[in-house]
């Protein structure tokens, strides 16, 4: 495989964070640990623990989580013997203590998330995480929402915050291989830092752009296993690998591991296939954010209105991640429009 | 009939926006803006409407003590802290519109005419001062345990001092659900959202109560909402409160008066409406005390 970057790939499985939207953040202290400790016998990289929506995001609005996450990230990080220890925080939702207390806890690496176009409101988070001696990555959510001036904007602004890497976040599932292949270029190009990439699955692209990012560049590379992730999951962690290895690219992780703990320990786990059904394939579609899903589906409910519809609503409304408020808002209004017949 | 001088630090949209709405004021006369950077808008529009303008920051507040009585402070939370200390000493009232919380909290919905005998006030946040009054309407008569705000802002109302301090923002207004709402534990979120045209601010309150009581909870609300709605018009509820269990869920609106940013700005606007508010009362306080 041919790659315009010669530093080495680094994994992040997320599936114990954006597989936490899946579960609706019920994840206990046994499941993290042996995911985790089956993760970290693999080889894998970096393994990502956080609430769904990052530090702080156990609420109403969000979810609560069963298990308080610094419990989870200190099981975590009893279990990591050479994997790092990830975690994410959404300024606005988490704040300066909780990333004090994770690091504390052994997390070494923090994804700082922001709208990709509000990048500036990550400045105190990153100086923060680097003041701890964290790595500090920068995570440029919702990417497709902006045209590609914009995000390179945005990323130079987190590299000048003090960010080692800045991702382009797929949070919708919304991009086309050409599109990933242009922001990963324009952001190579623009920057001194690594560049990484997230993908969600929801169109059955996420493999496909996650090597079309590799082949640009990206070193930073998100996955999950089974997909366990927001909508129709991530990319898949052990068939990206194994895809990786066919096309020549050993990055260090042992396949046989990770197909084994994929149907042994996380398999266990899914509550429903991570399939493309109908409502994560519209998230892809409409460009919503994908732990929309499941909110959409209960508001759908509640509301007797078509959770499609509820989501095709908040795409042409411009709603960004984290607004899962707007969707009970959203389903509210549909429905009254319905017994009104317009 | 007399009026108290005031003067604003800060000439960035907070700041700007109030100067607009000092104008209006019986009891207050405007007599300077204090910024930093000569070039900003905020303060060449000072300049235009015939105020004072300094671009040396509090420096101009310690070589100018008398340019007034009362200093609205819309910085940013790090700089109060500093300007805190120089108003102290110079016996000014401060009315601080940075999350700093040097002073005790003020909602002008909650706390009428009360911390009259305060020299620094705090206007905790712009969606403090738009949930806040929901949780106590709530607390009121149900006894909250748990709440929690969403504020969904237009990006292009907040400016750099808010983006900078975000994690300000979210500490103070959490605190000030708990301290002045009256929940037993509080949470607050921020959220920007780019869309064009910029959105309205919209806040979501959730409270978990002890006392479930649909129709008390439901008529403190609105009453809270008419309340609110006296010093700022375009408050209103998007729907009505919805019921869950202990759990009650409010939608709301804030569409601003359109003084220096457009209507979808009312975050700025409940902010420079609350302060407005408090310091009338202060000035009204000093007006009817003989003079010394």
């Amino acid at each position: 495989m041919k790659r315009k970057s010669d530093k080495p790939i680094k994994i992040t499985e997320v599936c114990l964070r954006d597989g936490s939207h899946v579960v609706a953040h019920q994840y206990t202290e046994e499941q993290v640990r042996s995911v985790t400790r089956a993760l970290d016998d693999a080889g894998m990289h970096y393994i990502e623990v956080s609430h769904g929506d990052g530090l702080g995001g156990s609420t109403l609005q969000y979810g609560r989580s069963l298990v308080n996450e610094m419990k989870l990230i200190e099981v975590a990080a009893e279990e990591c013997k050479n994997s790092k220890l990830a975690v994410l925080v959404l300024p606005g939702i988490g704040t300066a203590a909780e990333l004090k207390q994770a690091h504390g806890l052994g997390a070494s690496l923090v994804r700082v998330a922001t709208h990709v176009t509000e990048a500036d409101v990550s400045a105190q988070h990153i100086s923060i995480a680097r003041e701890l001696g964290m790595e500090t990555l920068g995570f440029l959510m919702m990417a497709h929402m902006a045209p590609v001036e914009k995000l390179v904007e945005q990323a130079k602004l987190m590299e000048s915050y003090g960010a080692q890497a800045v991702y382009v976040t797929d949070s919708a599932g919304a991009l086309l291989p050409d599109q990933v292949r242009e922001r990963i270029s324009a952001l190579r190009e623009s920057l001194d830092i690594e560049v990484g990439f997230h993908a969600h699955n929801n169109l059955s692209v996420a493999v496909a752009n996650t090597l079309a990012a590799i082949e640009e560049g990206a070193t930073r590379i998100d996955g999950s296993v089974r997909c366990l992730g927001a909508g129709a999951g991530n990319t898949q962690t052990e068939v990206l690998l194994a895809v990786l290895d066919r096309m020549g690219l050993n990055v260090g992780i042992d396949i046989y591991k990770m197909m084994d703990l994929a149907e042994n320990v996380v398999g266990p786990l899914l509550p429903r296939p991570q399939d493309i059904n109908r409502g994560s394939l519209v998230l892809g579609y409409a460009g919503v954010y994908s732990s929309f899903l499941l909110f959409a589906e209960r508001a759908g409910k509640r509301y007797n209105v078509d959770p499609r519809d509820i989501l095709l609503e908040l795409g042409k409304r411009k709603v960004v991640g984290g607004q899962e408020d707007m969707i009970l808002d959203v389903a509210a209004e549909l429905s009254k429009a319905q017994k009104l017949g317009v | 009939m007399s009026k108290v001088k005031a003067a604003i630090i800060g000439s960035g949209n907070i700041g700007t926006d109030l100067m607009y709405k000092l104008e209006r004021s019986d009891v207050i006369e405007l007599t300077a803006m204090i910024g930093i950077d000569p070039e900003s808008d905020g303060l060449k529009r000072a300049e235009e409407r015939g105020y004072k303008v300094f671009s040396n920051g509090i420096q101009a507040i310690e070589e100018n003590p008398d340019v007034a009585d009362i200093f609205f402070d819309a910085t940013s939370a790090k700089a109060h802290v500093r300007h805190a200390k120089v108003l102290r000493e110079l016996g000014k009232l401060a009315i601080d519109l940075t999350p700093a919380a040097r002073g005790p909290f003020f909602c002008p919905a909650i706390n009428p005419g009360s911390n009259l005998t305060e020299q620094n006030v705090n206007m905790i946040t712009c969606g403090g001062q738009a949930t806040i009054p929901i949780v106590y309407a709530v607390n009121r008569v149900a006894d909250v345990t748990y709440a929690e705000i969403v504020a969904t802002i237009a990006s292009k109302s907040a400016g750099p001092g808010t983006r900078a301090n975000i994690d300000e923002f979210t500490i103070t207004t959490k605190r000030g659900i708990e301290e002045v709402g009256g929940a037993d534990q509080g949470k607050a979120i921020i959220i920007l959202n780019p869309a064009e045209p910029p959105i309205l601010m919209r806040d979501t309150i959730y409270c978990e109560v002890k006392n479930m009581d649909q129709e008390k909870i439901s008529r403190s609300i609105a009453e809270m909402v008419e309340t609110v709605k006296q010093y700022v018009p375009g408050y209103r509820m998007k729907q009505e409160p919805i019921f869950d269990e202990n759990r009650v869920t409010v939608f709301l609106e804030v569409e601003g008066a359109g003084d220096y940013f457009p209507n979808y700005a009312g975050n700025l606007d409940i902010m420079t409406a609350a302060a407005t508010r408090v310091a009338e009362d202060y000035a009204r306080h000093m007006l009817s005390q003989p003079s010394k």
